[in-house]
């Protein structure tokens, strides 16, 4: 009976998180990859490893030191790319070597074993907690009712800024605000799948979506689904082969990725002909 | 035919760079007005100045409140500024161009879309309407760009350099369409490509840190005499030609 529940509590915190995680993913993910942030988003993933350095290193939980990090290197950069000191690239290049070596100075220096190490790198579902389940489903409420209530101001800054300048003075505020949600956004999923997988679980989700579809909130909506089903897939794989499960998670979506190209391409084939 | 704007001795900088010195200049309804110059003289400066995105350093900008305010003003800005592989459909930008009154949580109504579909079938978009930008050609991004910037019926319409993504195809059409469209709307186009400018330009500014007015027809064969030949350019073919008065 003990091992029942035990399986049963797994089960449910694999599923809640498997859920959370494509909301919050798909719908910044649609994003980053929409506004061609991607590698900005790895820049802030690695960045915020430093935070979780310095978490262990005092003693606080390290998911908010990668918080602060992330949202502190994400801002950093949208500001300096926009006054043009330094070139964006550059300056993403430098922040995620630094932010590394920070956090892996901070761990050395942390007395006795950081046994979560490898599980911030590569994730794994056994050492989510309850509160990085909440933490998920908080956030994926936050981004629903944000880029619902927002949805035409978001998409029309992305689209064209230069444009949506000359209507509104809140350009600015909503790309750093949208940035820092995002930045949010990665250190939360950095718990399922790690720092070093977590940006293929933004990224890959709306590009399968992006075979059907070229409409923004069909993209977010197939970005969810086909996260949730490459997650929960990836999951039950890694639980029965006794796998690491992030690596597993995104090994299946581009599995899926992969077929769905592979079919797509094999019917565009048929019905040119 | 009353006054839109009016700029009065106005002056325009970046930082300590002065773009534009002294410039006066007024808009009226129903003008169609080229604005020409070399790279860098201003003409951008000039509609951002226009377009309340850039502070006058000294001098004025009087809008005439009866007819215009800065909601009233539709843009068509040069082509590099909108990501064209960006996901978004040819309604949704067209539908952008009603921001401006707008706030900033906002659901387009049944009557914004309408709206949006009255102007693509003016346009000749109402096929692709659902399309992606990144399927259209050239000629009909740029379509699509004018549609935004005239949903919200602009009492001035502002073009920054429309010939660079017109195929030419398309010029005809578009300058054509630019016509009827000033039958309700004044216009300012921004060129460097003085050449080819449109015929149905009605007057001229010159830019070049200062502006230089030049109303329409103004070459008279007095002026050419000026010159000591009645001939200064010889070309061959049936190119229609402007000639402006020297200053």
């Amino acid at each position: 009976m003990e091992t029942n529940i035990f399986e049963y509590e797994f089960i449910i915190k694999g599923l809640l998180g498997a859920i959370f995680a494509s909301i919050t993913a798909g719908i910044a993910g649609t994003y980053i990859v929409s506004r061609r942030m991607v590698f900005l988003s790895g820049g802030i993933t690695h960045a915020s490893f430093g935070g979780i350095g310095i978490g262990y290193f005092a003693g606080i939980n390290p998911v908010i030191g990668a918080a602060v990090f992330g949202i502190m290197s994400a801002l950093g950069v949208e500001y300096l790319s926009v006054r043009q000191k330094i070139r964006e690239d550059s300056a993403i290049g430098i922040l995620w070597a630094f932010g590394m070596a920070i956090g892996i100075i901070f761990i050395y220096l942390t007395p006795g074993y950081t046994p979560n190490l490898m599980s911030y790198l590569f994730g794994s579902i056994l050492t989510v907690s309850n509160s990085d389940i909440i933490a998920l489903g908080v956030m994926s409420i936050i981004l629903i009712l944000y880029f619902g209530i927002f949805y035409r101001t978001i998409l029309y800054i992305s689209f064209d800024e230069v444009y949506a300048r000359t209507y509104s003075s809140y350009v600015d505020i909503f790309k750093y605000f949208t940035t820092s949600l995002i930045a949010l956004t990665i250190v939360l999923n950095i718990r399922m799948a790690g720092v070093i997988l977590v940006l293929s679980l933004l990224t890959i989700p709306p590009n399968i979506a992006m075979i059907f579809t070229r409409v923004y909130f069909k993209i977010v909506i197939w970005s969810v689904i086909s996260g949730f089903f490459g997650t929960a897939t990836g999951y039950i794989i890694s639980y029965f082969a006794g796998i690491p499960v992030g690596a597993t998670i995104i090994f299946t979506l581009v599995i899926i990725w992969v077929i769905v190209k592979g079919i797509n391409h094999l019917i565009n084939i048929l019905t040119n002909k | 035919m009353a006054t839109l704007f009016e700029m009065n001795a106005l002056s325009a900088s970046y930082g300590t760079n002065i773009i534009l010195q002294d410039v006066s200049f007024r808009v009226m309804e129903n003008d169609f007005i080229g604005v020409i110059g070399p790279n860098g003289g201003g003409k951008t400066t000039l509609l951002r100045v226009i377009l309340g995105l850039l502070k006058p350093l000294n001098g004025t900008l009087v809008f005439n409140s009866d007819l215009i305010d800065n909601k009233s003003i539709g843009y068509l800005p040069q082509i590099s500024t909108g990501d064209v592989n960006y996901p978004v459909t040819v309604t949704d930008i067209v539908l952008s161009g009603l921001m401006i009154r707008k706030g900033i949580i906002t659901r387009m109504s049944s009557s914004d879309r309408q709206k949006a579909d009255i102007v693509m079938d003016e346009l000749g978009l109402s096929e692709m309407k659902n399309s992606p930008m990144n399927e259209l050609s050239g000629g009909q991004m740029q379509r699509v760009f004018l549609g935004r910037a005239i949903i919200g019926d602009p009492r001035l319409l502002l073009l920054d350099e429309p010939g660079n993504f017109v195929d030419t195809t398309f010029e005809n059409d578009f300058y054509e369409k630019l016509r009827e469209l000033n039958k309700r709307m004044a216009i300012l186009m921004v060129s460097h490509d003085v050449g080819t400018i449109s015929a149905h330009i009605k007057s001229f500014a010159c830019v070049n840190r200062t502006l230089h007015y030049h109303p329409s027809h103004e070459i008279t064969n007095d002026d050419l005499l000026a010159y000591g030949c009645p001939i200064q350019l010889i070309t061959h073919g049936v190119v229609p030609h402007t000639v402006l008065k020297m200053h």
